[in-house]
């Protein structure tokens, strides 16, 4: 069964856009126009301002209360926007070299240097802009935020309908690679039964949706405008995916217990029985009796505790302290490559010239749009909104299918994963991959939500 | 126009290493390209939108930081800030590889007693200047001949125009070995020692350390957290049995301040300096909003109180060192050496190890009030104790009369 179906009060424009018929000619003329105001309204600003995109919230959208209309949108940052990323990062002044030779003071200086420069040289944010552009993309107001989303549609019928979240200091960039081999699986080595329909909003305060003003944006109010989102596209039967604050949102979404919702994918699964997570923030030893897997997980938490939660401790108590990264460029990208050291090392090697995973390219994507939104502040309020343990488990009453990626913030046991999701489906370690699955390991990320999900089929 | 001709990089450039003893004058000359870089950074600042709070809660408040910024890069004269440097006799001296800078100034009274003063993060040397004329020439603040110091106040090293370490090590055992160093090398054979924050960590070291020579230390960021009452905080478990009433209020401040974020800096820079560092030397306004986030600054506001002390200009001169000396990232690394040693804890500091004389001055605004009790149980070489009736974190700066006094009357039985 379709588990879709247009609902009335539909923006027309956006039904005809979606599904690409002859009627699209009619949907691009009526892009082309909007459009138009659009950069009417970017020359506005510029006189105003100091030629900066400021997203979109700024360009007189704003529904009017219980506006349910969904609104094709297009991204086009002035180029002035772009000239003066540019002359920021080539104008950078940069600290003096690390004290120690490898990555335990955070980003280094020869690291961010090399960045620094492609960035400032050589990248070109028209191709990601095109690449974006090219997906069809809405917003709508949602509990009176701006939502930004993609939403693909798969040409198999039976797709099943499933919105993936992001996370910090992820984007809907870290899910370009995997919109082709899940909404089109015959062109990419798998089966028209494994198709999928994709939503992928950009989280409040990210990106290209609105920055909320109003206090109270947390995990748990995002899963509520995220059932609305999937509702008002005429979803009535879904699931859910995501890492990060992705996964805090999904596993939020379950618990509201919406029947729409059948199932959800985490590929960071909080699983940490209290007294190990409390043990690990203490800095003791490893509890005897762990199995191998569990000793590994302990370990990879342990580190975390001691030396990565720094940034999320600034970020859940001090989100304001960061304006250096709403004003340098390159400030920003050292706050952003470095969010676990795994993560870091990951990005690093791409800049030291190894090729597994994610390009130059995709990282400065990713910074990119953070800088051109301005939303380096805005996106760290979510941790100060946020007053969920990441790592508890949560009592999610429906299906769950898990991955467990070895350079994830931890690697989640199985034995963990079975106690912390009674209705756990399906559960899989991947070969290799970290916190940015999607993005860095796409294809046996897919692999896994076929797999995963095919029971609820 | 190369950007890096722009930039002042500190004494590094001008005042290279030198591989013997030698006391070098300094003098303070910063480029005007410098000023004007600075300038033309603070008025390209790109802002971020206001914060979702109407209070302090999420960090400094966008449109109090704008103001602050606009004045710096609009009103305020480093030129001013480094002639109240440059008044002093400044000088220079490599220890243990690292240059270090200081001001030295020696009382006219003759049995003046030598006293080094550390300063702490987000401070400077700017913190401690007022104080110099009440301790070197105390017949003239109201004091007597006999309560004369000769002061010492050094830059810690990756702060201000010391020189930055390129190797690690540096935390407060070093420091505090390189400070009686400093002093015997000056010719200092008895001398005392105080500091606040950072430089209350260089003073429980000295004390450990019990150089020859040293007569006491004097702290106004005691370790005074006893470990079981530690324990309990770092656990959100409920507080030990038999606390008195005010070790209880006391215990109960802790608490809240830890829950309210006042130590997530701590927590930043102690894992990953980096990380914020890069932020913080490219945008002034990023700079001065990551100082401001100091619990010692929970009361400051913004030069709006013309009768608050540190005035918005030294303020300001404080954070200008920070920038023109690039130094944000050198002075965050002093967190990572330091890391998971907290500040306040008896045992982390092991302060029972201290067997030099220690006298204590606790102001009702810093950051936690300890009680007696555990300042006698932390510490017990204790020679003096007091609560002074008003001052916080940055005491020195922003009641340096009360402060002189409190020296004065803890070194006398040292004398």
């Amino acid at each position: 069964m379709r588990h879709s179906a247009p609902r009335h009060g539909w923006n027309v424009l956006v039904v005809t856009f979606c599904t690409a018929t002859a009627a699209s000619a009619q949907t691009r003329s009526a892009q082309a126009a909007h459009n138009t105001t659009r950069t009417s309204n970017h020359e506005r600003n510029m006189t105003q301002d100091t030629l900066l995109y400021r997203g979109p919230e700024t360009e007189g959208y704003l529904a009017a209360a219980g506006d349910t209309a969904i609104r094709p949108f297009r991204i086009n940052i002035p180029d002035s926007a772009l000239q003066d990323l540019r002359r920021r990062v080539m104008a950078t002044r940069f600290p003096d070299q690390e004290t120690v030779t490898d990555q335990t003071q955070g980003v280094q200086l020869a690291t961010i240097r090399e960045l620094a420069r492609a960035w400032g040289t050589s990248y070109d944010w028209r191709r990601v802009e095109s690449r974006l552009n090219a997906l069809p993309q809405f917003v709508t107001t949602i509990d009176g935020v701006e939502i930004h989303f993609i939403h693909v549609r798969s040409k198999h019928p039976n797709a099943l309908p499933m919105i993936i979240t992001h996370g910090w200091p992820g984007s809907i960039i870290e899910q370009l690679k995997i919109i082709g081999p899940l909404t089109d699986p015959t062109a990419y080595g798998g089966k028209a039964e494994d198709a999928f329909d994709v939503v992928i909003p950009s989280l409040p305060g990210h990106g290209f949706s609105g920055k909320p003003t109003a206090l109270g944006w947390d995990p748990i109010r995002i899963a509520r405008a995220w059932v609305v989102l999937m509702k008002r596209l005429g979803y009535t039967h879904f699931i859910a995916q995501g890492g990060d604050w992705g996964n805090a949102v999904t596993e939020q979404m379950a618990l509201l217990g919406d029947p729409a919702l059948i199932g959800i994918h985490t590929n960071m699964p909080a699983t940490v029985p209290d007294d190990i997570n409390n043990a690990a923030l203490a800095g003791a030893p490893a509890p005897s009796g762990f199995s191998a897997d569990e000793k590994h997980a302990y370990d990879q938490l342990s580190f975390f505790y001691a030396h990565g939660l720094g940034y999320a401790q600034e970020m859940s108590h001090r989100p304001q302290t960061l304006v250096g990264f709403a004003d340098s460029p390159v400030g920003l990208a050292a706050w952003m490559i470095d969010h676990d050291g795994d993560s870091y090392a990951l990005i690093a090697r791409v800049f030291a010239g190894q090729s597994e995973g994610l390009t130059r390219e995709d990282i400065l994507d990713n910074i990119t749009l953070y800088w051109l939104t301005n939303t380096a502040v805005s996106s760290a309020r979510l941790y100060w909104e946020s007053k969920l343990a990441f790592f508890a488990p949560k009592h999610i009453p429906i299906p769950v299918a898990v991955s467990a990626f070895p350079n994830e913030l931890y690697q989640a046991p199985r034995s963990w994963t079975e106690r912390a999701y009674p209705k756990l489906i399906y559960y899989n370690r991947p070969p290799k991959g970290g916190h940015f699955a999607a993005w860095e390991q796409p294809e046996l990320l897919v692999a896994d939500l076929r797999a995963g999900f095919r029971s609820l089929r | 126009m190369s950007t890096d001709t722009l930039q002042y990089r500190g004494p590094a450039a001008a005042n290279p290493v030198a591989t013997d003893d030698s006391i070098r004058p300094f003098r303070i000359n910063i480029p005007d390209s410098a000023l004007q870089d600075l300038r033309r950074r603070i008025a390209a600042t790109r802002w971020p939108t206001r914060e979702t709070v109407t209070d302090r809660s999420q960090g400094p408040q966008l449109a109090a930081l704008q103001a602050l910024v606009h004045y710096w890069g609009t009103g305020y004269n480093w030129r001013k800030g480094e002639a109240k440097l440059n008044a002093l006799p400044q000088f220079m001296t490599t220890i243990d590889g690292v240059n270090i800078h200081f001001i030295h100034v020696r009382s006219r009274h003759p049995n003046a007693l030598p006293l080094l003063i550390s300063h702490g993060w987000p401070g400077s040397v700017f913190e401690q200047i007022k104080l110099i004329g009440p301790l070197t020439d105390p017949t003239a603040f109201g004091g007597k001949a006999e309560d004369a110091f000769d002061v010492v106040i050094p830059s810690l090293p990756g702060y201000g125009f010391s020189g930055q370490p390129t190797e690690t090590g540096w935390g407060g055992e070093r420091i505090g070995r390189a400070w009686d160093i400093l002093m015997k090398r000056l010719g200092y054979t008895r001398y005392v020692s105080q500091g606040g924050d950072f430089g209350a960590v260089v003073n429980n070291a000295m004390g450990r350390q019990a150089p020859a020579g040293l007569l006491g230390v004097h702290i106004n960021l005691p370790a005074a957290i006893p470990p079981e009452v530690g324990a309990a905080l770092a656990s959100g478990g409920p507080p030990p049995a038999g606390l008195t009433e005010q070790e209880r209020a006391t215990f109960d401040a802790s608490r809240t301040y830890a829950m309210q974020g006042n130590a997530a800096y701590v927590g930043m820079m102690g894992a990953r300096p980096q990380a914020v560092g890069y932020g913080m030397t490219d945008s002034p306004a990023g700079l001065a909003g990551f100082l401001l986030q100091h619990p010692g600054f929970a009361k400051w506001t913004y030069g709006n109180d013309p009768q608050q002390t540190p005035t918005k200009d030294e303020v300001l001169d404080d954070f200008t060192l920070y920038w023109l000396t690039n130094t944000a990232t050198s002075a965050a690394r002093l967190y990572w050496e330091n890391h998971g040693q907290s500040v306040t804890s008896a045992a982390a500091q092991q302060t029972d190890k201290i067997t030099v004389p220690v006298a204590i001055t606790v102001f009702p605004d810093e950051v936690y009030r300890p009680p007696e009790t555990w300042l006698r149980r932390a510490y017990p070489t204790l020679i003096y104790f007091h609560e002074a009736d008003r001052g916080g974190h940055f005491a020195a700066w922003e009641y340096p009369e009360v402060f002189a006094a409190e020296l004065r009357a803890a070194f006398r039985t040292l004398r």
